[in-house]
């Protein structure tokens, strides 16, 4: 019996030391970009001439808008399409992964397009070269005037598959454009792809525009304009480019916003000399007041999900952020930092508030979290302000002006982005000067 | 029937009274042992000869001389040195009792005469074995309060320590390759567990003949393709770095071997 005890003892011994297993942590990578090949994109022989789109062009233009994407982003490095060795192709069929490892690509793209009855036809798949397999594959088919969008959504589609997170190429920025001299400075809205390119100017200049607002479904943008020296805030259907005048606001009106359903208009404005926030049924049109302090508040933004507020304040003596329910209950402030705060949005991820600061003659764009919690300056500028979310809640745009002399030269106003890391800032190319910059949703859902 | 009732009582009583006695012996806690206490040997200076010391200076310096005329062989055993020590260093003279007379009326505890005196400056130039002895001791017991340190931030740390497949340098080594390799993918969610464990099995040239993914199923649910994208990456990375840095012997203990990618301590920064 103790013989068995004993014989019992050492195989579960023995048991023990065969499956002890050697681990090792690993709690640290690098964030440098990922080198990644986008190859040309094959045109089929099939394919047939529409209008004005240069089709044999078109697999190189795509795969250049989706590089520049990818560039912009500061998380992925595109590499030299001279260094490539295989042809489209055959490199859409079965790569040669070997060779695309030896020029250091971890991710390779590859696609082919068939233009052919007036329909653009587009495939592309995602390779990862490590493991020797197809990451994704789709296709998609539209008008060939689109294919701007098509290199957009494959790189949105590309962009989640690698970093869990939805893209934000397939996106739209509405701004107010400016041209002309500093004291006589004519206002457009306008609107163009997050990467500058299809500007398209949406008034005509006569009216002095402020804060355009895309709501949920990117159909219609609300805006505040001066008519006849008088406050207006606006609806404007982008498609049929119908507008429709929401309501005459006395005294100073601020940012009207929408709310997460779309279904409300969230805005701050002055009423016996007392500014408040205030939100408008969009359906019945009712008012009603949210606020109630003889404090000025202003540039109110619902949290993603709607039952909450944030929105800028004074009541303490300086400006500073302050969140509330969606009724006006449980006012809290969070911002505590030196300095004086505004422009407060929300983050469509929820977790954080971007805001402006102004502290020592400078300004700031910053993001803290909405409790107010770990407030971090993303970047400091002579003048910056006005900064708006990605869809995905990474990277923020906002306008930023340069110093002018006595007489208004050397004046200009640029939109800029950065991400929430501050590492990636880039000026975002436009027309014209820019200001007021509001980023839609993601176009294709 | 009365009869077996209490032989059926009085035999479950015995195994119950069996039971008690002997389990508590078999399930008892591992003996708790005392944590490692260094021990450092001072000197007491103020009770050592102070006033001898130049002596015992020009005494040690002629040793030293006398030591570096000789001829040494270099695998000479340093302990034949420090038997030497006693019988060189002179006991005080007579004179000098005198003045150390002087010194104990200051002092009125008197110097057992078998406590070992040896001035401030005889301390700094003969080495003394106890003393490295005890340095040793305290560079073991700083080993292991590190070793207890990483225990509370890694989870595998203990197995880690008892498997010896790999040394710390080798692991460190390992770990720096695919440290290298691996690029975090940035959209992760901060506050969930981002624990990915990858099982290899690998060549001798640490290569990898397999790999797995422990926690697959995870990838496939809703919600966790953040979980998917993370665990590719580490995928993706061992294969970038492969062949891994692995010792050139010992392959039987590390030709199975788990890698536990966790980035939440770099994403929260």
């Amino acid at each position: 019996m103790k013989k068995l005890f004993y014989i019992f003892i050492v195989i579960l011994f023995k048991f023990n030391v065969a499956h002890s297993l050697i681990e090792v942590d690993i709690t640290r990578g690098n964030l440098d970009p990922l080198p990644i090949a986008v190859s040309p994109l094959h045109v089929d022989n099939q394919s047939e001439n529409y209008q004005d789109v240069k089709i044999k062009e078109l697999g190189d233009l795509i795969s250049s808008v989706i590089e520049k994407n990818f560039l912009s982003t500061g998380l992925f490095n595109p590499l030299n399409k001279d260094a490539f060795v295989q042809k489209p192709d055959i490199a859409h069929l079965k790569p040669r992964f070997e060779d695309w490892r030896l020029i250091t690509a971890q991710a390779l793209v590859t696609g082919k397009l068939l233009v052919k009855d007036d329909k653009l036809k587009v495939e592309f798949r995602l390779w990862d070269l490590a493991a020797s397999q197809e990451m994704v594959a789709l296709a998609f088919t539209t008008t060939p005037s689109n294919w701007r969008r098509v290199a957009h959504i494959i790189s949105d589609k590309i962009y989640e598959r690698l970093t869990g997170e939805t893209g934000y190429f397939d996106t739209r920025i509405i701004y107010v454009s400016e041209t002309g001299p500093k004291t006589q400075r004519v206002k457009k809205l306008a609107i163009m792809d997050q990467d500058g390119a299809n500007t398209k100017y949406l008034t005509l200049g006569n009216e002095l525009v402020l804060t355009p607002r895309f709501n949920p479904t990117n159909q219609l943008v609300t805006y505040m304009s001066y008519f006849r020296n008088l406050p207006r805030v606006y609806l404007l259907d982008i498609e049929t480019g119908i507008q429709e005048v929401v309501g005459n606001f006395p005294g100073m009106t601020f940012a009207p916003r929408f709310s997460p359903d779309g279904k409300k208009i969230i805005m701050s404005f002055a009423k016996d000399g007392n500014s408040d926030i205030y939100t408008m049924d969009l359906e019945t049109r009712l008012v009603e007041k949210i606020t109630e302090d003889s404090s000025i508040d202003t540039s109110p933004s619902f949290s993603p999900d709607g039952k909450y507020i944030c929105f800028n304040s004074d009541r303490s003596g300086l400006q500073q952020i302050y969140t509330m329910r969606a009724d006006g209950t449980n006012v809290k402030r969070v911002s505590f930092g030196s300095g004086i705060y505004g422009t407060p949005v929300w983050s469509p991820r929820g977790d954080l508030i971007a805001f402006t600061k102004m502290r020592a003659g400078k300004f700031y764009i910053g993001v803290m979290r909405s409790d107010g919690t770990g407030e971090r300056l993303l970047t400091e500028n002579y003048y910056q302000e006005a900064p708006s979310w990605s869809p995905n809640g990474r990277l923020l745009v906002f306008y930023r002006e340069t110093k002018s002399g006595k007489d208004g030269s050397g004046f200009t106003a640029k939109l800029w982005s950065i991400d929430i890391t501050g590492y990636n800032e880039r000026e975002v190319k436009t027309e014209t000067d820019a200001s007021d910059p509001s980023w839609s949703s993601l176009l294709s859902k | 029937m009365t009869k077996s009732l209490i032989y059926s009582l009085s035999f479950h009583a015995a195994m119950i009274l069996l039971t008690v006695l002997s389990l508590p012996f078999m399930i008892r806690e591992p003996v708790d042992l005392p944590p490692i206490i260094s021990v450092e040997l001072i000197q007491i200076s103020s009770k050592t000869n102070i006033p001898y010391a130049p002596k015992a200076r020009k005494v040690i310096e002629k040793v030293k001389e006398e030591e570096e005329k000789r001829v040494v062989s270099e695998q000479a055993p340093p302990a034949a040195k420090a038997k030497e020590k006693p019988d060189r260093i002179p006991l005080p003279k007579k004179q000098d009792e005198k003045k150390e007379l002087i010194k104990k009326k200051q002092n009125p505890k008197e110097v057992k005469p078998e406590i070992r005196q040896a001035s401030e400056f005889e301390k700094k130039e003969i080495i003394d074995t106890n003393q490295i002895a005890a340095l040793i001791d305290k560079a073991k017991e700083e080993s292991a309060k590190v070793k207890k340190n990483d225990k509370k931030l890694t989870q595998s740390s203990t197995k880690n320590s008892f498997a010896k497949g790999l040394t710390l340098s080798e692991e460190d080594a390992l770990r720096a390759q695919i440290f290298g390799c691996w690029t975090v993918p940035l959209g992760l969610p901060y506050d969930v567990d981002l624990l990915v464990r990858i099982k290899l099995e690998l060549k001798q040239d640490g290569t990898i003949s397999r790999s797995e993914i422990l926690d697959h199923e995870r990838m496939n649910r809703p919600g966790q393709k953040f979980y998917k994208v993370l665990a590719e990456s580490a995928l993706r990375a061992v294969r970038i770095c492969q062949p891994l840095r692995v010792p050139q012997t010992g392959y039987d203990k590390w030709k199975t071997i788990q890698l536990n990618f966790n980035p939440t301590e770099m994403l929260k920064g």
